[in-house]
């Protein structure tokens, strides 16, 4: 779905986990990047279960929600890359609290 | 410690409020969701700034232009924020001795609360939500987030990619694909053909601002010479597939169109970000000529809530230049209420500020009248909500069913009530209202919206009681 410039490929990365594989991420992009690029999707919805991908890519769709460092209902276009960060999509459970 | 001013965002409005207000020996903490300044329109500017960047050179020389003001925000002594979410924001009681704000804050997994004697919410915008049959199909998603991806990682769509929609941000963003060697499939323009006879009133108050206008055309002339695919007048988009987007439809005066897709990208607009003094209870009002809301302002930036501020595009549409002189504007008034100002160096300020202002909107009324908010009916079987997964169908038997309420129609549906708090749905919820019960959409207005503004865990909220204890 999207590929690195010349400028990422080529510039600093780090090593993050999505669902147990290690990927190479760019500096600078989020977990929904990494889960766009490498899943296509982010998360299945509670109701239907259909599979769904980051839309708004700066926190106002909840779309991304997606279980980062092992905590769930996590706004994963919000979360830029860290060596080492674990990221899973989040499947069907209703998880947001507090409201 | 009580500062001086909260800020709660770090684009060009928020960024230029707090160096103004540093000026002035005023102190400042600026809270901002992104791990670093620039807000959306000069995302990542430090970062792609860099001398020899090519992105940097193709992004255009109005993003360059958000490396120097990045650059002063960082010298200007503000206590900066990054990564910091704000789910609440509370006046203290009326027996507290001075007015005071306290703004809940959670970062890293940490609860804080940060307290100041104004606010200032410079949050920005959201790009309008326009429903279609299929939009929440991966491989769907707007012009802005792609955008984004660009900005913040360097990555450019593939697959066959489309874009659909109308206004400014497609067109510079197709521009900007083109020139960093990325493949557009089409180009599908939702604007009314009419356009141009339209936006003839319009043309010569635009003309102020020639240098913007040329800009603009010379995005289209180079998207034509490129030989894009360009289809205009298009309706009734769908996005089909069986779990992901695989194909497109449209039509045109001339009929239905189909095409293979890997990536649909989509833009009607910007609205304000209005949920932070939604739920604060500040007097909001209808826009006819951007379709949607906005904080009443004084002319200083003030709310109809003594010491809460709003600058940049959360006060109206107007684009980054304009966001600056809104920032400054807004420090001139907060500067003023706080009494480091007086009366007549404000009013001079104002003055300056004003004239800025002004000319760096120059355009908009034209851009307004070209690029309207889409009308087209939105058929029954169309996801409306996406977090409840709500169609057009349900909402609209439930707004059928009483009063023209959106708060009534919330609770029976729920549409309103996931995650995003109606930012997804609020408009369209309305919008199906006022069709419902044949009344102005500016008379419907928009469901409540309570704290927290974003959603908040339990772990997060007991690491709250820690902070406080
Ligand atoms: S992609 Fe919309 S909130 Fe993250």
């Amino acid at each position: 779905m999207f590929r690195p410039l010349p400028d990422s490929s080529e510039g600093p990365t780090v090593t993050v986990f999505v669902e147990g594989q290690p990927v190479e991420a760019y500096v600078g992009e989020t977990a929904a990047s990494v889960l766009l690029r490498h899943l296509g999707t982010a998360r299945t919805t509670s109701i239907s279960e259909s599979p769904r991908a980051p839309f708004c890519m700066m926190g106002c769709c909840f779309d991304c929600l997606a279980e980062i460092d092992g905590k769930g209902s996590t706004q994963s276009c919000l979360e830029p890359v860290r060596d080492g960060m674990t990221i899973a999509r989040q499947m069907s459970a209703r998880k947001v609290v507090a409201r | 410690m009580i500062f001086d001013t909260a800020i709660i965002g770090a684009g060009p409005a928020g960024m230029q409020a707090a160096c103004d207000l540093r000026a002035r020996e005023l102190s400042v903490i600026v809270l901002d969701e992104q791990p670093a300044p620039g807000g959306q329109i000069w995302r990542g500017v430090e970062r792609n700034c860099q001398p020899g960047s090519e992105l940097a050179q193709r992004l255009g020389a109005e993003y360059r232009q958000g490396a120097g003001v990045a650059r002063s925000f960082r010298a200007c002594g503000a206590d900066y924020r990054p990564l910091s979410r704000v789910w609440q924001i509370e006046e203290t009681g009326p027996d507290a001795t001075e007015q005071c704000w306290q703004v809940f804050v959670i970062r890293e997994g940490q609860a804080e609360v940060v307290e100041a004697r104004r606010v200032l919410l410079a949050i920005g915008a959201q790009e309008r939500p326009v429903p279609f049959p299929g939009w929440t199909h991966p491989g769907v998603m707007t012009v802005g987030a792609a955008q984004i991806m660009l900005k913040s990682g360097g990555l450019l769509p593939e697959g066959p990619v489309w874009i659909c929609g109308a206004g400014p941000l497609p067109l510079l963003y197709a521009h900007q694909l083109r020139k960093l060697g990325g493949q557009i499939a089409g180009f599908l323009d939702t604007a009314p053909r009419d356009t141009v006879r339209r936006g003839l009133p319009h043309l010569s108050g635009a003309l102020r601002d020639w240098k913007s206008l040329a800009k603009g055309l010379a995005w289209q002339a180079g998207l034509r010479a490129a030989g894009l695919r360009r289809e205009t007048g298009v309706r009734q988009l769908r996005a089909e597939g069986k779990d992901r987007l695989e194909r497109i439809r449209w039509e045109t005066p001339e009929g239905e169109k189909t095409a293979p897709a890997g990536v649909l990208l989509i833009h009607e607009g910007l609205v304000p970000s209005v949920h932070p003094t939604l739920s604060l209870q500040c007097e909001h009002t209808w826009s006819d000529a951007q379709q949607s809301l906005r904080p009443v302002l004084d002319a200083w930036g003030e709310t109809t809530r003594r010491g809460l501020f709003v600058a940049g595009d959360a006060a109206g549409i107007d684009g980054a230049r304009a966001a600056l002189a809104k920032g400054t504007l807004a420090a001139v008034g907060i500067a003023r209420s706080l009494d480091v100002l007086s009366e007549a160096k404000a009013k001079q300020a104002r003055a300056a500020g004003d004239r800025a202002l002004s000319k760096a909107r120059a355009t908009r009324p034209l851009l307004d009248t070209l690029y309207p908010a889409p009308e087209g009916k939105i058929s029954d079987d169309v996801i409306v909500c996406r977090c409840e997964e709500l169609t057009a169908g349900q909402i609209r038997a439930a707004a059928g069913r009483g009063s023209a309420d959106p708060n009534r129609v919330k609770s029976e549906t729920r549409a309103g009530m996931g995650p995003c708090q109606g930012r997804q749905c609020g408009y369209t919820v309305a919008r199906l209202i006022a069709e419902a019960h044949d009344m102005p959409r500016a008379e419907v207005g928009f469901h409540n919206i309570r704290p927290p503004l974003k959603p908040v865990s339990v772990g997060e909220l007991a690491s709250l009681g820690k902070a406080k204890a």
